[in-house]
C-alpha cells in the first residue's frame, strides 16, 4: 500500500531524504507537466521542476500542512513558472472585455457561427490541432493560463486552484471564465480557416 | 434574456454551478437561438479537448537529472 503524503512529509521532517525521493517520483511528471504547459520549452520546464522540488526540500520544515502537500506543492511550482515567465517580459496584452468575445449582431439579425464540434475527434486532436491549442494557451495572460491549466487540465477544485495561487475562489471563477471565452475564440478562428 | 446576457454565466452553467432560474432561462434562450447553442456547445467541446491536449510523459533523462540534481543540492541543506 501507497505510503501517504502526510506520513512521507513527516519522515523527511525526520531526516529521511529517500522519503523525499519517493515524493519526488510520485509528483514529478504532474509538475513537469504544469511546467511545460506554462513554460512551452522543455528546457525552462526542467529548470523549474528541480528549482520547485528544491523549494520543497528547503521549505519542508515550515510547512505546516494548512493546505495539503500536492496543493503546496503546485503553488510553489505555479510560482517558479510565473517568475520564469515574468523574467522572459513577453507577457500577452491583457484580455478584452466579456463581450467582445459573443459574436456580433447586425441589425438585429442573428450572426452564423461554425459548428466545428461534430468534426471527428483525431481531426479535432491532430498533432497540428493539438499544437495550435497550446499556442493559443500561451496567449493567455500567465495568471490566467495557470488557473485554466490547474483547473480545467489537472483537474484542481476551485477551492484548490484558488489555494495554489493565492487567490480568491472568485478570482479562480473569473479568470478561468475568461481564459475559456479567450481560447474557444482562438480554437473556433483555428477550425473554421481549417473547415473552408 | 438576450445573448449578451447568457455570456457572463456561461463558465458556471457548464460547471453545473448556475442558479437553476438562471440555468433555465438560459436553456430557453438556446432552445430558440442556434448561434448562442453552437457558442456554448463550442465552449464545451473547447474545455474537453484541453484534457487530452498534451500529456507529454516525464523523459527519463530528465527524471534521473532531477534525482541527481536534489542529491547533490539537498545534501548540503
Amino acid at each position: 500500500m501507497d505510503i501517504s503524503d502526510q506520513v512521507l512529509v513527516e519522515k523527511i521532517k525526520a531526516g529521511d531524504y529517500q522519503a523525499f525521493e519517493s515524493l519526488v517520483t510520485r509528483y514529478e511528471s504532474k509538475v513537469y507537466r504544469l511546467a511545460i504547459r506554462m513554460l512551452r520549452n522543455p528546457e525552462d520546464a526542467e529548470d523549474a521542476l528541480q528549482e520547485a522540488f528544491l523549494q520543497v526540500y528547503r521549505g519542508m520544515k515550515s510547512f505546516e500542512g494548512r493546505s495539503t502537500f500536492s496543493t503546496w506543492l503546485f503553488r510553489l511550482a505555479t510560482n517558479v513558472c510565473l517568475m520564469k515567465i515574468r523574467h522572459r517580459g513577453t507577457e500577452p496584452a491583457k484580455l478584452l472585455p466579456l463581450e467582445d468575445y459573443l459574436p456580433r449582431h447586425e441589425e438585429g439579425e442573428h450572426p452564423q457561427i461554425f459548428d466545428w464540434t461534430g468534426r471527428p475527434e483525431e481531426a479535432l486532436l491532430s498533432k497540428e490541432s493539438r499544437e495550435k491549442m497550446l499556442e493559443a494557451l500561451e496567449k493567455l495572460p500567465a495568471d490566467y493560463r495557470a488557473v485554466f491549466i490547474l483547473r480545467d487540465m489537472e483537474g484542481f477544485s476551485n477551492v484548490e486552484t484558488g489555494e495554489a495561487l493565492g487567490i480568491s475562489v472568485a478570482a479562480v471563477k473569473s479568470r478561468l471564465h475568461r481564459a475559456r471565452l479567450t481560447l474557444r475564440g482562438l480554437l473556433q478562428n483555428y477550425f473554421e480557416k481549417e473547415g473552408t | 434574456m438576450k445573448c449578451q446576457d447568457i455570456l457572463k454565466g456561461l463558465s458556471e452553467y457548464i460547471d453545473g454551478e448556475l442558479d437553476p432560474k438562471l440555468c433555465e432561462a438560459l436553456e430557453c434562450h438556446m432552445e430558440d437561438c442556434n448561434p448562442c447553442l453552437i457558442f456554448v456547445n463550442t465552449l464545451k467541446k473547447t474545455i474537453s479537448l484541453y484534457k487530452y491536449a498534451s500529456s507529454e510523459p516525464l523523459p527519463k533523462e530528465v527524471h534521473l537529472r532531477l534525482h541527481d540534481f536534489l542529491k547533490k543540492k539537498c545534501q548540503g541543506c
